[in-house]
């Protein structure tokens, strides 16, 4: 979004002055819109020897109607670059990347895209390939520094014999969903994928709660979910509840007051969802607060509400929603962490707290073998400088280094936040549980 | 999702209307936080956040059945236009309601009444009223004038009617709370029957603290979370105060009545308020069709009227007659009932019906029974607040207290039943049954 910093360096005095001194101009990103095509212009796929994955993506993009091209010819502009590293095993083979790369930069597109995609480290054999797809990450995060233009940046790792999982990510990161994920790491793991019948309605027929869902991101993650086509249940404290109902109206959804703290929350919900919609197959722990002191400052509650909110309740009402007869299988839960969660934020040890236990709960759920046998994914977004009524408020100068302090120079959307939920939530996208993913435009923070 | 809903199947045997769910808007006082708010920012409200609770965006429903007492000309289809304002499907046919403080709840049998004949499998009823957006008028001799004015053919005809503007014409017609044939207000109305029947203040006060302490604890426990939508920033009933007591209400000077005899205050009488309700009624069929539970069926209902004008009945007492014929339809006493609500216009009003059923002169006198009505077990009267509490926006009470009754006997258990009992002005009562599904 544009901030005061951005109109004064976009407009036309503005602009030749920032040229001038060097000041980073934010491009206005490329966003998802319903019938807008994976990505405009010609993608550069290849890799590295066989590159599986490349051969992969480029049948996928045949069928997507994309142009592939295997090298740029001069003074041809791609839109991006998908660059299969999964087979390099010494540093060596990394120059493949380089020589793949290099010339496709200087005229990319746009809100281009570089896709890398590697192995986990953690299954390499040796330690001269760990090294070396450890390395991956390092040139991926140093591109997306180096890119401009709303351009990004990304790594998938795709751990052996899922090769078939990646078409999720890699659509993901191509399509204007992605708009605000910049210098990331993607993990994908085994799971059963299922394609939709329609890509432009990946939930169709699925039942999914929101909580938090009267305002900002929690109301965007509604929209993007009901867009996307799931009947979702709108989840929010009965003091919000005329929000509430508009979201719930907006979505063609349901509006259902209620504190998530109580401590019959998940019952309710689970109750709801399937007397109202026959079940549950999308879970979204949105819901959070902010009680900012210093420690020096903290009072017992301050400390408690936010930690029972932002954790307490969402361990509560899972012990509900992941048991025999909650989500169903192949369900998805998504959790919200946060940058502060991460790199940790002056005045918020209790946010950072319960949004670091998030990431631990994402950890320790994925890993669970009843939730792994029933295909039930968990992951958790974790968005940095949102331009959203809270952030509004924060005092000018705060607000614009926060908004300035990334890749992309300029602070997300909560769409951008709702799109990675959305995609999290996809059936398609089974192959990809237990990872936390930065929506942040490659923030400095905690990066 | 916009669906075109089946033609409804007019059945030879009626079927029982459903109560699905209600949503209220928190009642504000006077000139309190919905000032600014019309009957059909009111209104619209009050449907969207039924809407919402029940997944009812797009969705035609068979009728919307809502009023106000106190209206605007221009609102002359105000349901109507609620509904066009809502997120219901613009095909949704609406229409306006008015019986006094009884069209909140006419509105609901009325609608129950058509789902009962298979008219049609699903409505919404409700009301709003507003005294702060009041409809004023012009001074009547300035409209006389001005009518003349638009009917003048010529110059002179015109001249002419310009001379009989008056500057006391300027004086607008501001709607009072006044029957128009008696000249009295309904508080005045109701010292006279209360002083009638000995009512007296320390039961009055009794009947306004409990209604307070009633409505706070149900807020409390979380009883009004699916049945209020937060509207302007109001969370709860602006004129509930939940630290009221006998003791605070007793220090209030009366405010209806004369010298000693008088016991009616601002506190045990209701204040004027804003705000609207509606109420979700199908067939069970509907019901299930859309997933939405049934809390409870409209069983029955009936209306009374009484001469208040030559002084033979106190103006509020029509419900006291309206319970026979209910009881003998249903075969029940008063005691079979699980839940009792009687709308609080004043406390006095609950306590000179309650005494009219349990006087036996008065039963056989008036209502032609062989025996008194009997004692109404006080546990089960208002167990939630009523309009002393939540206050008493005269169309929106209907709605609202269907919707609570509805929600407390379905958390009674399958078959437990309650009666509600609602005056109205014009010396006007609407009763009605509902049984828990």
């Amino acid at each position: 979004m544009a901030g005061t910093y951005a109109g004064i360096v976009n407009s036309a005095v503005g602009a030749k002055l920032a040229a001038q001194l060097g000041l980073p101009r934010p491009a206005r990103l490329r966003r998802y819109a319903v019938g807008a095509p994976l990505i405009e212009g010609p993608v550069l796929v290849g890799g590295l020897g066989e590159a599986p994955v490349a051969e992969r993506v480029g049948d996928l993009l045949k069928l997507e109607g994309v142009d592939t091209v295997t090298e740029v010819a001069a003074g041809e502009r791609v839109a991006a670059v998908v660059a299969d590293l999964t087979e390099a095993a010494v540093l060596g083979e990394l120059d493949a990347l380089r020589a793949l790369v290099a010339p496709a930069l200087k005229g990319l597109r746009s809100s281009g895209r570089i896709i890398i995609v590697g192995r986990n480290p953690k299954g390499a054999n040796g330690f001269a390939q760990a090294a070396t797809r450890r390395a991956l990450e390092g040139i991926t995060r140093s591109i997306g520094k180096e890119l401009r233009a709303g351009a990004t940046a990304n790594l998938v790792l795709v751990d052996d014999g899922a090769d078939a999982n990646v078409d999720a990510a890699v659509r993901f990161l191509l399509s204007g969903r992605a708009a605000y994920v910049d210098g990331q790491v993607i993990r994908v793991g085994a799971g059963t994928p299922a394609e939709p019948a329609d890509w432009a309605k990946p939930l169709a027929g699925k039942v999914a709660v929101v909580t938090g869902a009267a305002r900002g991101i929690g109301a965007s993650i509604a929209d993007v979910l009901a867009r996307d086509g799931a009947t979702v249940v709108c989840v929010d404290i009965p003091a919000a509840g005329d929000s509430l109902a508009r979201t719930a109206n907006r979505v063609g959804g349901t509006a259902f007051q209620l504190d998530v703290t109580a401590a019959d929350a998940g019952q309710r919900i689970l109750d709801h969802a399937t007397s109202r919609h026959g079940g549950l197959d999308i879970v979204v722990h949105n819901a959070g607060i902010t009680r900012d002191k210093l420690l020096a400052n903290m009072d017992e509650g301050r400390w408690a509400s936010v930690l029972d909110v932002n954790l307490g309740s969402i361990l509560r009402m899972n012990e509900v929603l992941l048991a025999d007869g909650g989500v169903r299988d192949g369900g998805h839960v998504v959790l919200v962490s946060s940058i502060a969660g991460i790199a940790g934020n002056r005045g918020q040890t209790n946010y950072g707290a319960s949004k670091a236990g998030v990431i631990g709960l994402v950890d320790a759920l994925s890993a669970d073998a009843a939730l792994v046998a029933r295909g039930i994914t968990v992951n958790a977004v974790a968005p940095g400088f949102i331009e959203t009524e809270m952030t509004a408020k924060v005092p000018f100068a705060t607000r614009e280094v926060g908004r300035l302090l990334n890749s992309l120079s300029q602070g997300g959307l909560p769409v951008d936040v709702a799109e990675t939920i959305a995609w999290f939530s996809q059936d398609a996208n089974a192959g990809v549980t237990g990872n936390v993913l930065r929506v942040c435009g490659q923030s400095l923070l905690g990066a | 999702m916009a669906t075109s809903p089946k033609p409804a199947r007019p059945s030879s045997q009626p079927r029982r209307a459903a109560v699905i769910g209600g949503n209220r808007i928190p009642f504000a006082r006077q000139n309190g936080a919905y000032a600014r708010a019309t009957n059909q920012d009111m209104l619209t409200a009050a449907i969207e956040g039924l809407v919402a609770r029940h997944g009812l965006a797009g969705e035609q429903v068979g009728e919307v059945a809502a009023g106000a007492v106190l209206k605007h000309s221009r609102d002359f289809n105000l349901t109507r236009e609620s509904v066009l304002g809502s997120s219901l499907s613009a095909r949704t046919p609406a229409y306006d309601v008015q019986q006094a403080c009884g069209t909140g709840l006419e509105a609901a049998i009325l609608v129950g009444n058509k789902i009962a004949l298979g008219q049609i499998d699903s409505g919404i009823a409700g009301g709003t009223d507003t005294a702060s957006d009041a409809p004023i008028a012009v001074n009547e001799g300035l409209r006389e004038t001005l009518l003349t004015l638009n009917r003048a053919k010529t110059p002179g005809q015109r001249a002419k009617a310009l001379t009989h503007l008056r500057p006391g014409q300027l004086v607008p017609e501001i709607p009072r709370n006044v029957e128009p044939r008696t000249g009295l207000s309904m508080g005045e109305h109701m010292a006279q029957t209360a002083k009638q029947w000995g009512i007296t203040r320390e039961a009055q006060d009794e009947i306004a603290a409990a209604s307070h302490q009633n409505l706070a604890a149900a807020y409390e426990r979380g009883f009004f979370d699916d049945l209020v939508t937060p509207f302007l920033g109001q969370t709860r009933d602006q004129n509930l105060r939940a630290d009221s007591t006998v003791e605070k209400l007793a220090k209030l000077t009366p405010v209806f009545g004369r010298g000693e005899g008088a016991t009616m205050t601002a506190g045990n009488s209701t204040p004027l308020t804003d705000g609207a309700s509606a109420v979700l009624l199908g067939s069970d069929e509907w019901a299930a069709e859309h997933g939405l539970p049934v809390l409870a069926h409209l069983v029955d209902a009936q209306t009374a009227a009484v001469d208040y004008v030559t002084g033979n009945e106190g103006l509020l007492m029509a419900p006291a007659y309206a319970l026979p014929h209910l009881l003998e339809r249903q075969g029940m006493k008063l005691q079979d009932f699980d839940l009792v609500e009687i709308h609080e216009a004043f406390a006095a009003t609950v306590l000179t019906t309650l005494a009219a059923w349990e006087s036996e002169e008065f039963c056989r006198d008036r209502l032609g029974l062989d025996a008194p009505i009997g004692v109404l077990d006080r546990s089960k009267l208002n167990v939630n607040g009523s309009s002393l509490a939540a206050g008493h926006p005269f169309a929106a009470t209907g709605g609202r207290i269907v919707a609570s009754l509805a929600k407390m006997l379905h958390e009674k258990g399958s078959g437990s039943r309650g009666l509600i009992s609602i005056c109205a002005a014009g010396g006007q009562g609407v009763m009605a049954i509902l049984e828990a599904a």
